[in-house]
Order: structure tokens, then sequence, then C-alpha cells
């Protein structure tokens, strides 16, 4: 029986060349980081622009409409020139978490360096956009007002503690909720073939694994598009200090 | 005691502060809940905060996720 880490191996297809002592590879995680961005493109490309909608451009619609409004209720109407960035990652996201809960599919969230590379993407264009907009102001972000002046220096060395761990805790929350529910996933699966191989008994048993096997795919594919959602509107909320750093 | 050992163990009292997340997005979901059915129609317009307030919590739950899986791999 396959290990449930197993399915978090990265495969090498093929070498395009080396940087230095780093292998340029094309892997499995990139070739699925290429079909979440070709379905996503196809899903927004193909839609048309019909006046009455059909399936598919009721579906890209509804897609931009619910990015559109969550950047709307947490940054408001400026925050759309950010459209692009967050409308971007939430379907890169959304896309590979569902792309990945197929059987045999590789989840391109599960390894860490994808997401804190998304992380410290959005952690960066708030840090250059926070202070290219208000200059130094962006350093209100860390001094609240009414505050008591002696416990002032508590408060924003605190303030900046919490904005430094802001791509870690962005970061490990998609991957490791991800990495979790997968290892989960087979490990039940695991299960059904364990009881499987005992013979009739067995496969009477094993019908109860398979049963939450089913269940645990249900809750997975609400935690893929949660996961997504979450990344979505706290992108927005970071987004929305560097827009407004005032409290 | 054998450092692997210790390691293991460490990695597995880091985990008991994700149960203290537990607790919270708990108290989170729970009150808005509880809201939701007092005021159905104010539900809504809450839910970002929901989401934020969950999310903020879980972070520290990440925490010590992270010291667990810092043990086990990269020390």
């Amino acid at each position: 029986m396959a290990d449930p880490i197993h399915q978090f191996q990265v495969v090498n297809y093929f070498t395009l060349g080396k940087v230095g002592s780093v292998n340029l590879a094309f892997t499995n995680s990139a070739l699925y980081m290429g079909i979440a961005v070709g379905l996503t493109a196809a899903l927004m490309l193909g839609a048309g622009r019909q006046l009455v909608p059909g399936r598919m451009q009721s579906i890209a619609e509804l897609a931009y409409e619910f990015v559109a409004d969550t950047i709307r209720n947490t940054i408001g109407e400026g925050g759309m020139q950010f459209f692009p960035l967050v409308f971007s990652l939430f379907m890169f996201i959304l896309i590979s978490n569902m792309v990945g809960l197929i059987p045999y599919n590789f989840t391109v969230a599960s390894h860490i360096i994808i997401t804190a590379a998304l992380a410290l993407l959005v952690f960066i264009t708030v840090l250059v956009y926070g202070f290219w907009k208000n200059g130094l102001h962006f350093f209100n972000l860390f001094v609240p007002k009414g505050i008591p002046i002696y416990i002032l220096p508590l408060v924003v060395f605190i303030e900046v503690l919490s904005f430094l761990s802001r791509p870690i805790s962005h970061s490990v929350r998609l991957f490791a909720n991800m990495l979790a529910g997968h290892i989960t996933l087979k490990v039940f699966a695991g299960f059904v073939t364990l009881l499987g191989s005992l013979g009739v008994a067995g496969w009477l048993g094993a019908t109860l694994p398979l049963a939450l096997t089913v269940a645990l795919t249900a809750l997975e594919l609400l935690v893929a598009f949660l996961q997504a959602y979450v990344f979505t509107i706290l992108t927005c909320i970071y987004l929305n200090d560097a827009l407004h750093p005032g409290h | 005691m054998d450092p692997v050992a210790a390691k293991y163990i460490g990695a597995g009292i880091a985990c008991i502060g994700m149960g203290g997340a537990g607790v919270g997005v708990g108290t989170i979901f729970g009150n808005y809940l509880a809201a939701a059915l007092r005021n159905p129609s104010a539900a809504q317009g809450q839910f970002a905060n929901l989401i934020f307030g969950f999310a903020v919590t879980e972070a520290l739950g990440i925490f010590s996720l992270l010291i667990a899986l810092l043990l086990l791999f990269a020390l």
C-alpha cells in the first residue's frame, strides 16, 4: 500500500537547463499550475459576451461578481484597481485546489513554497504600494489612535510583530489545510484496501471507511473553496491597510 | 533521553496549542450562528468579519502547527 505522503512527491518530467547549481525543471507541480491557469483562462475567455448569459458565462460572471463584491465590501471602490491581482489569486487557488481533489491529481497548494510565494507576493505588494502611496504615513498603521501613551510602545511592538507574521500565517494556513486534508483522505482510503484484503467480512467492514471517504471528499470540497476565499479576503484586508493605513 | 524521541514528544506537545485555536474558532462560529439566528437579515453583512476573525484566530493554531512541523522536518 502506498503511504499517504506519496501523493505530494514532486516528479521531474524534464530539465530545461541549469541556473547556477539549481535545476530548472518542468515538474508535475509546474504542469498542474499550468492546468490551473489554462482552465481559468478557458473559463474566462471562453465565456462569451452574450446579453443573455449561457452556462459558462453565468459561471464566469458569478466568479467576477463574487470577487468584486468582496473587494468593494472590504476595501471600497478604490480597491478595484487591485481586482486583477485578487481575482487571479482567487481563481488560481480555487481551480488548483479543485483539480487536486480529483484522485491521482497533484495539489499545487500542498507545498509550502507555492503558498509562500503567493503570500510574499501579497506582502511585498502591500509594502511597496503602501510606501509609494502614503510615504512615511504608512507607519501610522502601527500606531492605533486613542491609546494611552504609556502602553503605546507595547501596542506598537505587537502591531509590528503581527504585521511581520502575516506572510507566515497567510501561507501556512492554505498549505496546512491542503496537506492535512489530503493526508486524511488517503489514510481513510488506505483503510478500505486494508479491510478489503481480509475477505468477505472485510468487504462489509470496508463500506464504512468508503462512505467516510466520500463524506470527507465533500468536506474537502468545502475546505478547498473556503481556503481560497479566506486567502482572497485576507489579501483584500491587507491591501486595505496599504490604501488606508490610519486605523 | 534520546534526542529523536524528545523531538517527537516536543512536536506532540506543540500540537496541544491547536486545541486553544479550536476553542477560539468554535466560539467565533457559535456566536455568529447565535447572532445570525436572532437577526438573520444582518448576518450576511458580517460574513467578511466572521471569516477575518476566523482567520486571525486560526493563525495562532497555525503557529503551533508550524512549531510541530519545524520540529519534525526542519530541526
